[in-house]
């Protein structure tokens, strides 16, 4: 017997081996996130510039459309929370392809758990560091006159983290195909302003000309947006008619689609897109 | 789970340890030793092939290793090494032939090959943003590493590798050796029966490779493990208790060190002359002598090279500019078997296989 040797022997693969490897991958996207606290205030510039600046400078044009009392910013606010989640969630699913650049993708892929573990924690993670970035955001909310509700908040947040989980499920779907960093960055910069553009953050989705309209519909970020202004908007102490003018709700041909379906209808975008990503990356050589 | 050693019983009936035992005194720890040092080979491969597309990376090879042993894979680059390694991996399919490590079929039972090996590539996987005990960390959690095991295997290992007053700074901060001796440590962590090293020392100044050596031969005496390692350094595969000589794809010889060298018998002659094509030619008709260029020099081998080079000088008539006589070593060994000097069959670097094996070399 060789002296002092610790014996270890890796037990057969099982749920609870898989669930440790979904949260250390999860645990390490949170430590290299909280190591990198510049990333943290400077994906929060673009948001707040649209936010203070665009909100402010676009006041007066608006005007006209807004109930009385009711200013721009509020109006544009749950949009560029969710803006700041869509950067952070597609930032923190490139650190796939950072990863496999890197070389420490090999040490996650040879391990002896499924890769729908290593997927999952990925999506997790990525999810949790957007959901705090939304959080930051939110702390603005008195800014742009929108109150600290708690019960406000609360829903807010976990709409964001529904937000969060499906793009960054969307971000780690084109990492796992898309092997070279510039390639992938190259291509979400692309993606990203459209997706934000077409959701409905910055103007009503209402009176759209025929072709814009269909393509808000079939932007996922809408149906994330919807539901978060009318959180907001019902929380604000104006007339029923006021609100219903500035959250209208998404509507299909006429049909206003219920929030709870738009929330559904998210999550299972964000499973779909995950399930593709486990996929591509089960297959080997 | 606790501390101290528990044996268990896994669905294959086979005995292990659950959990970790720290002394010598743990008494049933015992049968865990005999049962890892049983006669079975560490790695048997058999009739082995891998193509890709038109390319034969590897053309059937044979080999065992046994349980225990420090076996070397030595040849040029693009010869089938590290297909070889990555079959034995799991991280790529036979096209046809079969092997297995640790007693588990590499093609149907990944899983329990995965688990019971420890890997080291020839470029870093680390995560350079995280520290040293973080990545260890990590890997012990992918491994299932019981929890009560990890923290005392994590400095074992930490510390064979004299890394553990550095496991909290970043990797990023790590020279290149610290970092090849943490991926060691960490192919370690999980006590695996058989440890791949993909070239451990390529990219390393020499000082450093010689380090890294020193780090695994103590290893050998500190852990009960068979290692694999794959090498284009002759004077690395002199660490190896058996060498492998691959070439083109197929196994050319395989014995110890000193049975190859003693197989080629022949001290090496090597000469600078101011026209190798009539040295040549003029050493085939004088002596009977077949000599080549190889690394610049007319090279060619004799019975007792001390005794040959006073008739060379005396016999030849083309003017010799120096002479050098070496022992076999590992290099003639090299050249016997393939015709072909190490760093020659790097040079021709035109191959198709040896492009190939490059882009495989290459990250996934």
């Amino acid at each position: 017997m060789l002296a002092g040797q610790i014996r270890v022997s890796v037990p057969d693969r099982s749920l609870r081996a898989d669930l440790r490897a979904v949260s250390i991958v999860w645990r390490r996207e949170l430590i290299r996130f909280r190591r990198d606290r510049l990333r943290a205030v400077t994906s929060l510039i673009q948001p707040v510039l649209f936010l203070f600046i665009l909100g402010t400078g676009l006041a007066s044009l608006a005007k006209s459309g807004m109930p009385p009392g009711v200013s721009f910013k509020t109006f544009i606010f749950p949009g560029v929370v969710a803006m700041s989640v869509l950067f952070t969630a597609i930032f923190s699913a490139a650190s796939i392809v950072w990863d496999r650049e890197f070389g420490f993708l090999r040490e996650m892929l040879v391990a002896p758990v499924s890769r729908s573990a290593i997927v999952i924690g990925k999506c997790l993670g990525g999810a949790t560091i957007a959901t705090f970035q939304g959080i930051l955001m939110l702390l603005l909310a008195g800014l742009a006159d929108v109150p600290y509700n708690p019960v406000l908040l609360i829903t807010l947040v976990g709409e964001l983290l529904l937000l969060a989980f499906t793009l960054t499920a969307f971000g780690v779907m084109m990492a796992a195909r898309i092997t070279q960093f510039q390639a992938f960055m190259a291509l979400t910069q692309m993606l990203v302003m459209p997706l934000f553009f077409l959701s409905g953050a910055l103007y009503p989705l209402t009176g759209l000309p025929g072709w814009l309209s269909v393509l808000t519909r079939i932007d996922p970020l809408t149906y994330v947006v919807g539901p978060m202004r009318h959180a907001v908007v019902s929380h604000l102490n104006i007339s029923p008619i006021a609100q219903r003018a500035l959250s209208p709700g998404v509507t299909w041909d006429g049909w206003v689609v219920p929030i709870w379906l738009s929330l559904v209808i998210v999550a299972a975008m964000g499973l779909a897109m995950m399930s593709v990503a486990i996929v591509t990356f089960s297959k080997t050589e | 789970m606790g501390a101290g050693t528990r044996l268990g019983t896994d669905r294959r009936g086979r005995r292990q340890a659950v959990a970790a035992d720290t002394g010598p005194d743990a008494g049933p720890g015992d049968t865990v030793v005999a049962d890892r040092t049983e006669a079975r080979p560490a790695i048997r491969v058999s009739e082995l092939t891998k193509t890709y597309g038109e390319i034969e990376a590897v053309r059937g090879i044979d080999f065992e290793v046994r349980a225990g042993e420090t076996f070397g894979f030595l040849g040029p680059n693009g010869a089938g090494k590290s297909t070889t390694i990555k079959i034995l991996c799991t991280l790529a399919k036979p096209t046809s032939g079969n092997a297995w490590v640790a007693g588990r079929n590499v093609r149907t039972e990944r899983d329990a090959v995965r688990r019971n090996i420890g890997l080291v590539f020839q470029d870093t996987t680390l995560d350079n943003y995280l520290t040293g005990a973080q990545n260890l960390r990590f890997h012990a959690e992918l491994y299932g590493v019981p929890a009560a095991a990890v923290a005392p295997r994590m400095r074992q290992v930490l510390e064979m590798v004299d890394l553990w007053d550095r496991r909290d700074s970043l990797v990023m901060t790590y020279s290149g050796g610290m970092q090849r001796r943490l991926e060691i440590a960490r192919g370690l962590l999980h006590a695996p029966h058989v440890l791949f090293l993909d070239e451990p020392t390529v990219g390393l100044d020499p000082q450093t490779r010689s380090s890294i050596w020193e780090y695994i031969n103590d290893l050998k005496t500190r852990e009960d493990i068979t290692i694999f390692l794959t090498t284009h350094y002759m004077d690395e595969a002199e660490h190896c208790d058996r060498i492998a000589i691959i070439d083109h794809g197929k196994i050319v010889a395989i014995d110890t060190p000193e049975a190859l060298k003693a197989s080629v018998g022949k001290d090496r002659v090597q000469i600078h002359t101011e026209n190798d094509a009539a040295a040549i030619s003029e050493l085939a008709s004088a002596f009977g002598i077949e000599a080549g260029v190889h690394e610049g020099a007319v090279t060619f081998s004799v019975t007792s090279g001390e005794q040959f080079v006073p008739q060379l000088f005396a016999r030849l008539t083309v003017p010799i500019a120096a002479v050098s006589v070496s022992r076999p070593s590992l290099d003639d060994v090299f050249m016997s078997y393939t015709g072909t000097t190490i760093r020659d069959a790097e040079a021709t670097g035109n191959d198709a296989m040896r492009q190939m094996a490059a882009r495989f070399r290459g990250r996934r």
